[in-house]
């Protein structure tokens, strides 16, 4: 292994000669986008990410895993593919809906960017925040950089004292918990390099929001580095949420679980 | 060690601590007023736990940002998009 980094044309020597001068040409951020049921949502976050890496200039990509839709989601996909084209918008769908989780994993393996980049299809995640990421993981040469709603300027929109309350009183007693050293455990705004995410991806197996909070605590246990954005979190407007009633026992159950396995 | 074991072996710790001096096992024979002292420290910790819970779950949720702008942006831009989308031929 070790005599790979003699070999010129090896990953190790690209990255060397990367510093020295073209650092941002040598950067790819893969942004996955799972979907389901986001035909309004789609075509508008598409538009803000394009806008987003033209303004900052960094190069990217843009992975689609549309989970076959009822609404349509995969047609309006096509039709972005056609308008910004098919290096920028890659659609990766499958047949059925088969979850989160495996749907991150499915896009990954087509990803060809060094640095993936998970956000909501359902403009909750502003891709504006995505410039600052990546200055984040630039600035403390991070693995992981997370969105976070509960620091500085971050916040949320939409929230009822009802919501709110709940949210930060899991976020609390997580914290009380786990102390994982990251203000947000729930989010999926985050930045991740590609070779951590496979590696976090290996080790995950919980599914929902205790899939967002064993991938830091996880990520914690190898030691891998952690940065924080503070970002504004809008509640979707078109679309349905697919937040269930019995979503609070789930959290708990994952919540304690991670606290006597961890 | 788990994040559990952590914290049962400090409240074990704690706890027999508090018991050898309840019960003076150590023989050190303190006062009446010591032991009085000592005796509900258990329940102050309990209190004192819980005041300070309430009093930062009641603070973060005073300063939990409400981002109005941020909303207001997004539509505006939302409306742009759609704009652009339609003049690029996006059929919706
Ligand atoms: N491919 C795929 N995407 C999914 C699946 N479930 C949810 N998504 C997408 O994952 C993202 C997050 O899901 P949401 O429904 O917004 O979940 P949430 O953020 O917890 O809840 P709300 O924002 O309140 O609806 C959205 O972009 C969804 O379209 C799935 O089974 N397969
Ligand atoms: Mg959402």
């Amino acid at each position: 292994m070790a005599s790979h980094s003699d070999i010129p044309n090896s990953a190790g020597s690209q990255r060397r000669r990367a510093k020295k001068g073209q650092a941002e040409a040598a950067e790819k951020y893969s942004v996955l986008l799972p979907t389901y049921n986001e035909r309004e949502n789609l075509p508008l976050i598409v538009w803000l990410l394009v806008k987003s890496f033209e303004e900052s200039g960094n190069n990217y990509e843009i992975i689609v895993i549309d989970d076959g839709s009822p609404d349509g989601t995969q047609e309006v996909a096509q039709q972005l593919e056609k308008i910004y084209g098919s290096d920028k918008i890659l659609l990766r769908p499958r047949a059925k809906k088969l979850g989160l989780g495996t749907a991150y994993i499915h896009g990954i393996q087509h990803a060809t960017g060094n640095f993936i980049i998970i956000m909501d299809a359902d403009l909750s995640h502003h891709p504006k925040f995505i410039p600052e990421f990546i200055r984040k993981q630039k600035e403390g040469n991070f693995d992981v950089v997370c969105g976070t709603r509960y620091r500085g300027n971050g916040g949320v929109y939409g929230w009822d004292l009802k919501r709110k309350i709940v949210s930060r009183g899991a976020n609390f007693l997580t914290q009380i918990l786990l102390r994982p050293g990251v203000s947000d455990l729930t989010g999926s705004f985050r930045l991740y390099r590609k070779e951590v995410l496979q590696k976090l991806m290996e080790k995950c197996i919980s599914k929902g929001y205790v899939f967002q909070m064993e991938m830091i605590v996880r990520a914690r246990q190898l030691n891998f580095t952690i940065g924080e954005v503070p970002i504004s979190f809008v509640d979707r407007v078109y679309g349905e949420s697919k937040l269930g009633g019995n979503e609070i026992v789930s959290f708990l159950k994952g919540l304690l679980t991670l606290f006597a396995t961890t | 060690m788990t994040k559990l074991e952590q914290w049962m072996s400090t409240l074990l710790v704690l706890m027999l601590i508090w018991l050898c001096l309840v019960q003076d096992l150590l023989n050190l024979g303190y006062s009446k007023k010591f032991h009085d002292v000592i005796l509900p420290l258990p329940v102050y910790l309990l209190v004192t736990a819980g005041s300070y819970a309430l009093g930062t779950l009641g603070l973060r949720l005073a300063n939990f940002n409400d981002c109005e702008e941020a909303a207001q942006e997004l539509f505006m831009q939302i409306q742009e998009a759609q704009a652009d989308l339609a003049s690029k031929g996006l059929i919706l």
